[in-house]
């Protein structure tokens, strides 16, 4: 690859509080993470100097379009694992630290599920009672409100981005059937249905654009890179549920990864769809798989063959690097092609292995037993609490606890993340440096730290390049200086 | 919808296509044991669902994200 598929996964957690009359869920959410900040880290502030959401990677600086708003004024901290976790609206929000590759981003997701549980634990104590704190990751109320898991990727700005919005329209319409975190019922006035694949299918209305909360595109285009504008682009992914089961996860970093190093490096043209609105409803909307929807070319295949479409030509690029073998990648094909295998034999054979199959197994199981209707609210309710963060009532981590549902991190790392940063990318200064030096920190970003040493004036220290500020090029150098008046002459700052 | 709206399998992994075949006692010990091992989890999924499932669902709204 001409350079890792850096890449981090943001999620926004549905909160509620029961028993409390006044709930006001940006308070809720405050309450939070401050709860966490205050009994588990020093506060460092965010710095917002370089934050640019309405910019348009299609050249142009919103088309009519309004570009999300950034509230200042709300709760934001720096987590020495390199994350950032703050009040994003109304929802508590963790962004994971970039990472090197999809497994070191899935085990950075795992722990910031329990930062967050971590962080209703401590929330809970300061509650009256009968009044019960509760974090959701999922996407939705049910109701016609939904909220994001969104994935980043480095890519290389000189790829052309209309390459990039052919493939990832076609690639993202269908990989659902992989990595959907799958729904009870419908919503946001789409047709009827028991069980759906994806949590977010129903809520897409355009094939390409800015918008992250109304008329939401399959390809967003917002150009934020975070890091040096004339080398890099950050593709920022809206269309991804949040999920609870580590296979789909890291497959879906990884084969999204795979795909997107590919356009990076080749000519190979994308299958097109002929309508991916429609056609991302239809594959969510049918959990038996086989729904064939329309190509350009007047062919008619099923998401799962087109994914397989997608498996061989990232197989053929692979085999002709010059690189030789990539054990990572390899293990995602491995990986990728038994899915897809299973998937087309009998979806629920990834029941415990992906999140929707074992959701939909499991709700199925539930309705039968009970006699009940689809409409049933148990249904619902379980729907709802698999995605609850606290691991007694989690039943996404009954599943995962009783061995029902396939876990492929180490429990010790995932433990590890919540306070270490990976040691890859440039998250491991920032997390490292907050380790170190907090007291001297006041803001700190995606790109840059800012200093007070004392001085006059502060001192900015820019991290343009994701792919600096590791392990191997400033562990030594971290170690070596007690405090940051130090680093930063090391630095020659 | 013309009749090939939905379509089989293209391909299989072979090595799985080689499934053992139980001789009928064992499978039906087998189901038994599976339908026990289903009765277990959804009576562990009860004791942790919460209280009126209705008023719970119906009370759980979330507005402004992303």
């Amino acid at each position: 690859m001409a350079f890792p598929k850096i890449c981090g996964i943001e999620t926004e957690f549905g909160i509620v509080v029961v028993g409390q009359e006044e709930f006001n869920p940006v308070i809720a959410s405050s309450l939070l993470i401050n709860s966490y900040a205050n009994t588990e880290m020093r506060r460092v502030r965010w710095d917002f100097d370089d934050e640019s959401p309405g910019r348009d990677a299609r050249g142009f600086t919103t088309d009519g379009a309004a570009p999300p708003e950034i509230e200042t004024h709300l709760v934001n901290v720096v987590l020495t694992n390199g994350a950032r976790y703050y009040v994003d609206h109304a929802h508590p929000e963790y962004s994971s630290p970039e990472c090197a590759d999809a497994l070191e981003a899935t085990l950075f997701d795992k722990a910031g599920e329990q930062v967050v549980a971590a962080s209703v634990q401590a929330a809970q104590r300061t509650l009256t009672e009968g009044q019960r704190l509760i974090v959701y990751k999922n996407n939705s109320d049910g109701k016609g409100n939904s909220y994001g898991c969104h994935e980043n990727y480095l890519i290389d700005r000189r790829v052309p981005f209309g390459r990039v919005v052919d493939h990832m329209l076609t690639f993202l319409t269908t990989r659902q059937v992989v990595c959907g975190a799958g729904k009870v019922g419908s919503e946001h006035n789409r047709p009827d249905c028991d069980f759906q694949v994806s949590a977010r299918a129903d809520f897409f209305e355009e094939e390409v654009g800015l918008e992250t909360t109304l008329k939401r595109p399959i390809v967003n285009t917002r150009d934020e890179p975070h890091s040096d504008p004339s080398r890099y682009r950050r593709l920022h992914v809206i269309v991804g549920d949040a999920n609870m089961s580590e296979v789909a996860t890291w497959l879906k970093l990884g084969t999204t990864s795979l795909v997107l190093a590919m356009v990076e490096e080749t000519d190979i043209e994308s299958l097109r769809l002929l309508n991916p609105v429609a056609s991302l409803l239809e594959i969510s909307h049918d959990p038996t798989c086989t729904r064939l929807v329309q190509c350009h070319d007047g062919s008619r295949m099923t998401a799962v063959e087109v994914q397989w479409d997608y498996f061989d030509k990232v197989r053929k690029y692979l085999d002709g690097r010059d690189s030789g073998p990539d054990a990572a990648a390899e293990a995602i094909m491995d990986r990728w092609e038994q899915v897809l295998n299973a998937l087309e034999d009998d979806p629920m054979r990834l029941d415990g292995v992906l999140d929707w199959p074992t959701k939909y197994g499991l709700v199925d199981a539930y309705r039968e037993r009970g006699g009940l209707e689809w409409s049933d609210p148990k249904l619902r309710l379980i729907d709802l609490q698999y995605h609850d963060v606290r691991p007694d009532k989690g039943v996404a981590y009954k599943l995962m606890a009783s061995g029902r549902l396939e876990t492929i991190l180490d429990r010790q790392k995932v433990a590890e993340a919540v306070t270490e940063p990976p040691e890859d990318t440039r998250a491991y200064f920032r997390g490292r440096c907050l380790a170190r030096y907090a007291d001297a920190i006041v803001a700190a970003n995606w790109d840059s730290i800012v200093f007070d040493t004392g001085d006059e004036s502060l001192r900015r220290v820019p991290m343009l390049e994701p792919a600096r500020g590791t392990r191997p090029l400033v562990g030594d150098l971290l170690d070596r200086c007690s405090t940051a008046t130090e680093l930063l002459a090391a630095l020659g700052k | 919808m013309p009749e090939q709206e939905r379509r089989q399998p293209r391909r299989r992994d072979r090595e799985e296509d080689a499934v053992e075949v139980d001789d009928a006692p064992a499978a039906t010990e087998r189901v038994e044991e599976l339908k026990e091992d289903i009765d277990d989890l959804l009576d562990e999924i009860d004791s942790v669902l919460e209280e009126n499932a209705e008023e719970f669902v119906r009370n759980y709204i979330q507005k402004g994200g992303e």
